[in-house]
């Protein structure tokens, strides 16, 4: 029984956790249990080497309380193994396959600190050979906090495990040294189960005329990088505008090809591409402004003779600042103990706001919102550009296509958009997430595939019944990213993972190595556990009659109605020279009137257009808009403070909502099921949801993450309160009532 | 629960013979297409009176069918619906109202008695302002342009908004400005006029007087019991005027030992039990300070009444004692004669000051944020300035007390003793949110209505004096948001535990709004004593009665039943967050697409849906798995809770 509302009296305690105290254990003769216990490894799993007894402290107190286990360090992960058996009771709903809640990746490690004496030092990587810490802090990428204690080790054994985990988590190695390489190496190929519907990869010819034909473009698939010979960059297949012509293509390397990335249902069209550095003075300058033009003209050509172009290092934070800003941001959640937690409790807003990492995100909704605008007001062709188009393009393209196309709201539909605009789009993913530690490489670091969790979830919260996924889906998926198993988030681009992969295996006859996929989630977790990944809430279409779908059809119907666009030049013969220079015209005069005019014209125009949206009755299967003022940018509770024991709202939180939600839906499946198998007679084992329910009563709100800490359960009172709130003088002197007023009624 | 929503419709039935419109009205919510059902019933919500178009067109279109007190409606519809009582007293045309978001709108002005409407006539939009009178806190006249003969004026309201209209003023003519009339009628009480509550007689299906009986909710809590009784000392007011005339004292102290304690605390405001655990005794009493002094003067009745309260509590042999204000405001307050309770004096009992400050902060620190979210809110510095307001920092020191009160009581299975200076704002806000952590009852619809009466009406907070109905002298230094802390504290629970409680937010923003309409006698008075003499339960109308003759629509759609949980929130600030759909709900762009109390009416509706599939499914399976089954008699699912 839980121990919520009567924590005090009774304390709750656990079988396996044991409550010793650092001086009690110096007194207790520590060579009694010796037997280090190893975690179940994976395939192609090595311990490099391991301690006992090492101590774990209990995060959530202060008391230095711990539990006694083996600390391990493989070639996936940093293990901690408690000398204590699980009960079974401990058995989580949703627990990773991969690694268990002790276990931290090695790619997860975020920093390492060094407890000397009372100080806690940053430990840099090769700089402390010889003197070992007696307390090791780990904060991982997925925000959780690991202290551990070396003391009661032997000497050299503490001094082999600390250096271990230094060498094997923080020093540069070679990407083949990754786990996922040994892992897939030795891991029996998983039979990939297909999932209806499944997750679009983008690289065949197919994927991408499919994923026109579903959007009724009107561009070309184009396959002349199938060998990477036109860019390495690029993907082997990617869409075009039908206007630029094969012998344009080969000129820069694939900089500066718009690169087609969705068709709205007026047919104008969004692209993207890699800005060639058209500012310089030199001798190629005017060779790629003439390029520059006729790729523009290629893309104005599809449709209405208008494009609008957005270079977004314009307006937009570069992957520094991103970098930067989340780096202050993610210090409010890892907290080392209790007195930390409350003292930054008294400045949480102002600190909040001096990280800027909601401004990030609303600066990115909002650039979303822009080009949405565009497309859905003015029918006109954007071209979105970056110096590399596969960071702040992958952020925007994939934005715009989750606010405009209720498809990407689906799992299938998010997960192929994923793929199609970061994973084949180029987004470095090595790069950005540094797994390698390369010094030279740490400029590159930036959480940017995680801002774009980070805009996703903030569309979530606000329209959460358009999303067929949860939030619980998204932060596992931003907790995937460190995860060394999946090809997904290990390479630079198509061309890297290939030539990576076709180097690796000479000699095995299995052909090229194949990573698993992130989007396999039977790897990670049991299909009970994946039933969190979907929103409860998710208003799914109502699959009616072929009369309803008609209606929702001609959303991606080319509807012949002129928009208001003012940029209506007929189709002439002599397009060309005249045409060019109006166009050029056209473009600067657009580029200057709508987007580098004053940000507040931009947004005011976007306010305007979202007042117009939100006037409009609530469709979930069509646009959807954020809401972008200042109260409506929240933080991403589940994920930043689900680790923080203070914080944890037992028998509540957003997740007992959802679970009620899931509880009903999962009955009238079941029962649903049950009416199917009904024609064998066999009495029926009609036990079964009854018992496995959650009772929401029993969650916290930081489920399904940290369960285990449940016992512990007391309400958090925060200390140091006088101190938060020093109002002296004037009225707070005063006397509740100053002079005697009557009442009157 | 579902059951309370049917029968109440049901009850509905007999009613909406002798009041057509009322209920006639409510039934066609259930029209899919109409979004604004809720402003049919007699009482206007004015958070939705800046509806938009379709909104309020919806509305009228509906609503034709009240017609009160033979005012016959042309279908211009420049004028609104009256309710029972209600007289339109002036109409201005050619008004303009400056709307802070949309800019200036012209249209036409109407005044009543009881509300200020305004309808545009532009006819390309539809909008309207209907607001009670009762929320206006100021009407200032900003000066005409000179010139132009036209004249401004300013109303500063108590709901977080201000509205500015301008009017020509026609030379030469005698004709009061119709913002003299509304001035009249705004402040009834300045004017020696009556609240329009004493007039308005809508007629519900029951009284909401009733929903609170003292010696019933004591009954529920399991009293009188061998160490608590009932006494009827105050059954005149005549040991303390503020105090309700039922009250709950220790067995062992006899009635005339309760008039010496009374002697030796503020406004004789002796410690009386609010709540008592039902295991183990532990009980939650409240009072004001001991008047204690300068010279540090003690009562060895007051000591020995303190005793006998931690004596009736067997398990525990410790008194804590939560004094609400910060220790220097305490210290303080020995000047005037009061103090706190020193604890050589009291032996076993232990003091803890809760650092809440007073009413005076508390009402500077909503002005400060009503500067920050009303008109519009500033983005690059909004949690800054957000934080400069203390608005959410006073919220949590209130919660973390309650939450400090409820952990004592649960966990420490101690008794506690609340109080502040006179014990009827912050010991109100903490005794009721900590009996709201520790008894589920309370988080039920109809238990939250008892919380009110109970803890607020019936211990004598200054509703009168801190909202400051129908008076006009708006820098009154008793006005203080206190009630809508507390309401405050209470959406921050829901949030935290958003199926624990069985209202929904809308049910909180219509007790607000109807803190300050004047439409209701709940809020009226300072304290039970004064509203039994002004016979407000004979000659108004109760909240309460509106507001249960229509649950469905406060219904929480989630709503699980904790049964004996105690919810212990979390109050960090990264769980506090400012209330937008309250505070910020002017603001078009901060408001949902389709209005809160559609969104969980839909959700009640797919619940009773799946829940009727769910059994229909159940009987189907039950049937099918053949009678030879026992099982199929019984249920086999576990019920789902709802």
């Amino acid at each position: 029984m839980l121990s919520l509302g009567s924590g005090g009296g009774k304390p709750v305690k656990p079988s396996f956790v044991s409550y010793v105290t650092p001086e009690e254990i110096k007194s207790t003769e520590r060579e009694t249990s010796r037997k280090e216990k190893h975690p179940d490894l994976l395939p192609g799993e090595v311990v490099f080497c391991s301690t006992n007894p090492v101590l774990k402290y209990t995060q959530d107190d202060v008391s230095q309380r711990g539990i006694f286990g083996t600390l391990v360090c493989t070639n996936f992960r940093i293990a901690f193994v408690s000398d204590e058996a699980p009960s079974e009771e401990q058995a989580q709903l949703f627990k990773n396959k991969l690694y268990g809640e002790n276990d931290i990746p090695l790619t997860c490690v975020d920093h390492i600190y060094g407890g000397y004496d009372e100080k806690k030092k940053l430990i840099t990587g090769g700089l402390v050979r010889n003197k070992y810490p007696s307390k090791i802090i780990i904060h991982c990428k997925d925000l959780r906090v690991f202290q551990f204690s070396l003391t009661y080790a032997k000497e050299e054994e503490a001094k082999k495990i600390f250096q271990g985990i230094i060498h094997h988590s923080l020093e540069p190695k070679s990407l083949k040294c990754i786990f996922a390489f040994s892992y897939c190496e030795k891991a029996t190929a998983t039979p990939e189960i297909h999932r209806t519907p499944r997750t679009v990869m983008f690289d065949t010819v197919e994927d991408w005329t499919q994923e026109m034909k579903r959007t009724k473009g009107n561009c070309k698939v184009v396959s002349a990088n199938e060998n990477f010979s036109l860019s390495q960059k690029l993907p082997q297949f990617f869409i075009m505008p039908t206007a630029v012509l094969d012998e344009d293509m080969t000129k820069f390397e694939g900089k500066g090809l718009p690169i087609w990335c969705w068709s709205h249902h007026s047919g104008c069209a969004l692209f993207k591409t890699a800005s060639l550095p058209l500012m310089q003075e030199d001798g190629y300058s005017q060779a790629y402004k003439i390029y520059m033009e006729r790729m523009l003209n290629a893309v104005a050509q599809t449709h209405l003779y208008s494009v609008k172009t957005e270079e977004l290092s314009d307006t937009l934070p570069t992957i520094q600042d991103i970098q930067q800003s989340y780096s202050r941001f993610k210090q409010f959640f890892l907290i080392d103990n209790t007195t930390e937690f409350w003292l930054s409790d008294m400045k949480w807003f102002s600190s909040l706001e001096n990280s800027g990492w909601l401004d990030i995100i609303r600066q990115c909704l909002q650039k979303a919102v822009e080009v949405v605008e565009c497309l859905e007001k003015e029918n006109t062709n954007v071209l979105i550009m970056e110096e590399a188009g596969s960071d702040l393009c992958c952020v925007i393209s994939s934005l715009v296509q989750l606010m405009l196309d209720p498809y990407c709201r689906t799992l299938a539909g998010f997960q192929s958009l994923v793929q199609k605009e970061w994973v084949a789009g180029g987004h470095s993913f090595l790069d950005r997430c540094n797994h390698v530690h390369q010094k030279d490489k740490e400029q590159f670091q930036s959480p940017v595939f995680l801002l774009f969790l980070e805009c996703v979830w903030q569309l979530l919260q606000q329209h959460g019944p358009a999303f067929q996924f949860s939030e619980t889906y998204l932060t596992v998926l931003s907790d995937s990213v460190h995860v060394p198993v999946f090809g997904t988030f290990l390479f630079n681009s198509p061309y890297h993972r290939a030539t990576v992969m076709k180097n690796d295996s000479p000699q095995t006859q299995r052909g090229p190595l194949n990573c698993p996929e992130v989007w396999d989630w039977s790897l990670q977790f049991e299909r009970k556990a994946q039933d969190l990944f979907t929103n409860p809430l998710y208003a799914e279409k109502p699959k009616q009659d072929k009369g309803a779908r008609r209606t929702y059809r001609p959303k991606h119907q080319r509807q012949l109605s002129l928009p208001s666009s003012a940029f209506k030049t007929p189709p002439k013969k002599g397009f060309f020279k005249e045409e060019t220079d109006s166009l050029k015209k056209m473009l600067r005069v657009k580029r200057i009137s709508r987007w580098l005019h004053s940000p507040d014209s931009a947004q005011a125009s976007t306010r305007e257009f979202y007042e117009a949206w939100q006037r409009k009755p609530l469709d979930y299967h069509s646009l959807i808009l954020p809401c972008l003022d200042g109260p409506a940018m929240r933080v991403w509770m589940q994920r930043y403070l689900r680790w923080i024991h203070e914080v944890q709202i037992f028998g509540g939180g957003a997740i007992t909502v959802m679970s009620k939600l899931a509880d009903l839906v999962g009955e009238v499946q079941e029962l649903r099921r049950e009416l199917e198998r009904q024609a064998c007679r066999a009495d029926s084992n009609h036990q079964r949801a009854a018992a496995s329910h959650r009772s929401s009563v029993r969650l916290s709100s930081s489920f399904p993450f940290a369960t285990s800490r449940v016992w512990s359960f007391k309400p958090a009172i925060p200390t140091s309160l006088l101190q938060s709130l020093m109002i002296t003088g004037g009225l707070a002197d005063q006397d509740d009532e100053d002079g005697e007023t009557l009442g009157v009624v | 629960m579902e059951k309370s929503g049917s029968t109440d419709s049901g009850e509905c039935k007999p009613f909406s013979s002798r009041q057509p419109s009322v209920d006639s009205i409510a039934s066609t919510s259930t029209c899919p297409s109409d979004r604004s059902s809720h402003l049919k019933p007699p009482v206007t919500h004015s958070s939705d009176a800046l509806s938009t178009s379709t909104e309020v067109s919806l509305e009228l279109q509906v609503g034709t069918s009240i017609t009160t007190l033979g005012n016959c409606h042309k279908l211009a519809q420049e004028e609104p619906q009256l309710i029972p009582k209600e007289s339109i007293q002036d109409i201005a045309k050619e008004v303009t109202y400056i709307c802070p978001f949309s800019g200036a709108i012209r249209g036409t002005l109407s005044v009543t008695n009881y509300r200020l409407f305004f309808k545009c006539t532009d006819r390309d939009t539809a909008f309207a302002l209907d607001l009670p009178l009762g929320v206006i806190n100021r009407i200032e006249k900003i000066g005409g342009v000179s010139g132009r003969s036209e004249v401004s004026y300013g109303l500063v309201c108590k709901d977080m908004r201000n509205l500015r209209f301008a009017h020509k003023v026609q030379e030469g003519s005698f004709k009061k400005s119709i913002f003299e009339v509304l001035m009249k009628f705004a402040f009834p009480l300045s004017y020696g006029m009556e609240i329009f509550a004493f007039q308005y007689g809508q007629i519900f299906p029951e009284s909401g007087w009733k929903v609170y009986d003292a010696l019933s909710e004591y009954k529920r809590q399991g009293l009188p019991n061998e160490s608590w009784r009932i006494t009827k000392m105050n059954e005149h007011y005549e040991l303390c005027d503020t105090y309700p005339a039922t009250l709950v004292v220790p067995v062992t102290i006899p009635d005339e030992e309760l008039k010496r304690v009374a002697a030796f605390r503020a406004k004789g405001r002796i410690p009386v039990l609010s709540w008592i655990h039902p295991e183990s005794q532990a009980t939650v009493t409240r009072c004001s300070q001991p008047m204690v002094g300068v010279n540090g003067k003690r009562s060895k009745d007051d000591e020995k009444y303190l005793q006998a309260i931690m004596d009736a509590n067997a398990q525990s042999h410790k008194l804590f004692i939560f004094d609400a204000r910060p220790s220097v405001n305490a210290a303080a307050n020995k000047m005037k004669g009061g103090g706190y309770e020193s604890e050589d004096a009291y032996q076993n009992a232990e003091l803890v000051f809760l650092d809440i400050h007073n009413i005076h902060v508390m009402r500077e620190s909503l002005r400060k944020l009503k500067e920050v979210v009303y008109p519009n809110i500033e983005e690059s510095r909004w949690l800054s300035n957000l934080e400069s307001t203390h608005w959410l920092e006073h919220i949590k020191l209130i919660l973390a007390g309650a939450l400090r009160i409820a952990d004592k009581v649960e966990s420490g299975r101690t008794s506690v003793v609340v109080h502040c200076s006179d014990g009827w704002d912050r010991t109100a806000q903490l005794t009721s949110l900590s009996m709201l952590m520790l008894d589920a009852h309370y988080r039920t619809l109809r238990g939250f209505q008892e919380l009110v009466e109970k803890e607020w009406l019936s211990f004598g907070h200054r509703f009168q004096l801190r909202v400051g109905h129908g008076d006009r002298n708006h820098s009154d230094a008793d006005r203080s948001p206190v009630f809508l802390q507390f309401i405050d504290c209470v959406w921050q629970m829901t949030r935290q535990f958003p199926s624990a409680f069985e209202f929904n937010e809308y049910f909180l923003i219509t007790i607000l709004d109807h803190l300050y309409s004047c439409l209701f006698g709940t809020f009226l008075g300072n304290s039970e004593q004064q509203r039994v003499k002004e016979e407000l339960p004979e000659r108004t109308v109760s909240l309460w009665s509106y507001i249960n003759s229509q649950l469905e629509e406060f219904t929480n759609p989630l709503y699980v039943n904790y049964s004996n949980h105690v919810l212990f929130p979390v109050v960090s600030m990264r769980h506090l967050e400012l209330w937008v759909g309250y505070y910020v709900r002017w603001n078009p762009r901060m408001r949902p697409q389709e209005p809160i109390h559609q969104r969980y009416k839909e959700l009640l509706a797919k619940r009773a849906e799946l829940q009727n599939r769910v059994e229909e499914l159940q009987r189907e399976v039950a049937n099918r798995s053949g009678p030879s089954s026992e099982k199929a008699g019984s249920p086999t699912v576990a019920p789902v809770q709802t």
